[in-house]
């Protein structure tokens, strides 16, 4: 009788993670920015003020969205020799409509973002998704994991943004935060600061994740 | 059926499920693309043309107002209507006297990684550059890009000199490019090391516009003088 008895434990391995999961996961315990250390080349380089990080974040999820989305539903279809390529072309093909949409919308913001807009093709996050994730999932599960994973990178490029553009204008999205007496940190909206933010973040949340656990109970 | 015959029909089978699978996904990516760029063509003419005016404005300091001209088929300059190319004309600008401080001229050419469209400012009365700035540029982010962001670069372009010879046909020394530091004459710009392709080009750009525009331009300053001016929203 006893094999027959369902093992909660087995079940719960058995059926893998909720979808709950799947979305949760990008945003914190396997952050792209912060724990991953995935597409570093945007990350350093557009995050100076937190509007560029924020638009370069929503332009990225939203292509890891769409490729994630298609790259799983064709997946069956696509054979395993041309799968890159396929991916590739996917790829590209989102990031040209996210940059004639960026254009339509603001050229100043097209112009600030520059050609790291066409380099969202190369983001390693994007691609990785694709292969790891999408081509061994169903689209349910590819779009939490896109979602998530594309929240979590917007989430990580916009706090980069937003210390660097407080710390080095006074500002935040344009809006002055510090008093007028407050001298700019101007090294913060340099590239230096890029990396400077970035260790410090990546310094806290291991520090955080590492923390010693109480166990009395 | 024997084995070799089994393996190549396997494999012809293999190269057409492949050749399907590129072709289909290539087809309907394409698609996607022209309708993309067919919905968003209005907006982003609209958009670039905002800036632009925005740009004359900022290349010809000084200027309160601004008409665009074209070259008609005589070769003379003319009010611009909707009907000319955008790409076709140059803007002249003018202060509160309504007297003509310049004219901003749209350049173009082969940069390190794609083309570069850039708009300067020309002076007759000074025949000098007095403005530059780039429209369109996808140079390498942190180096070529410099030639936008670089404000010792953009120093070049404040007194550039595009003087012509006495009898106003050609320029009398053509804007060239030297390495960083090495500008010695008021025709020269100054290079960037770590972008010396991408400041060439400019050099390149620049050089090749002038000699076409500024004695066509000079000449004809006149036509430029009794414009019915569209001020600057």
């Amino acid at each position: 009788m006893s094999e027959h008895r369902p093992n909660k434990t087995v079940a719960a391995v058995s059926e893998g993670p909720t979808a709950t999961d799947e979305f949760i996961k990008g945003l914190w315990r396997d952050n792209p920015v912060f724990v991953q250390v995935l597409g570093m080349c945007p990350t350093l380089a557009v995050s100076n003020t937190a509007g560029n990080a924020l638009a370069m974040g929503l332009a990225t999820a939203f292509v890891l969205l769409m490729s994630n989305i298609l790259v799983s539903a064709l997946r069956n279809f696509i054979p395993r020799q041309v799968r890159i390529a396929s991916y590739i072309l996917i790829i590209a093909t989102f990031v040209t409509m996210v940059d004639y949409a960026i254009q339509a919308i603001s050229v100043d913001l097209h112009k600030s973002l520059g050609a790291f807009i066409s380099l969202i093709v190369v983001n390693c996050l994007i691609l990785s998704r694709a292969e790891a994730f999408a081509a061994k999932n169903n689209v349910g599960k590819s779009m939490l994991d896109a979602l998530g994973m594309g929240l979590g990178f917007t989430l990580g490029l916009f706090s980069l943004g937003a210390i660097r553009e407080i710390l080095g204008s006074g500002s935040l999205l344009g809006f002055a935060l510090l008093p007028a007496n407050f001298q700019p940190w101007i090294v913060m909206i340099l590239p230096a600061g890029g990396f400077f933010t970035l260790a410090f973040l990546l310094l806290g949340i291991n520090a955080w994740q590492h923390r010693p656990k109480n166990t009395t109970p | 059926m024997s084995a070799t015959q089994q393996r190549t029909a396997e494999s012809s089978a293999n190269t057409r499920k492949m050749l399907q699978a590129m072709v289909g996904l290539g087809i309907s990516c394409a698609l996607l693309i022209v309708l993309t760029y067919e919905g968003t063509l209005p907006r982003i003419e609209q958009n670039k043309a905002a800036a632009l005016e925005a740009a004359v404005f900022q290349v010809l300091p000084g200027i309160v107002t601004m008409t665009p001209f074209v070259v008609d088929e005589n070769g003379d300059f003319r009010p611009a209507t909707a009907a000319d190319a955008p790409a076709d004309r140059v803007y002249a600008g003018y202060d509160g006297q309504q007297q003509c401080v310049g004219v901003a001229v749209t350049a173009s050419g082969q940069g390190y990684a794609d083309i570069i469209r850039v708009l300067y400012g020309y002076a007759p009365h000074r025949e000098q550059l007095v403005g530059f700035y780039v429209l369109e540029s996808k140079e390498t982010p942190g180096l070529g890009d410099k030639i936008e962001k670089d404000p010792g670069f953009q120093e070049n372009f404040h007194a550039l000199d595009v003087s012509l010879d006495p009898a106003h046909q050609a320029l009398k020394q053509a804007v060239v490019t030297v390495k960083q530091g090495a500008k010695k004459k008021p025709w020269q710009i100054d290079g960037i090391t770590g972008a010396t392709i991408s400041s060439r080009a400019i050099g390149n750009i620049i050089g090749a516009s002038t000699q076409r525009w500024i004695p066509l331009i000079y000449q004809q300053q006149a036509r430029f003088a009794a414009p019915k001016p569209s001020a600057h929203e």
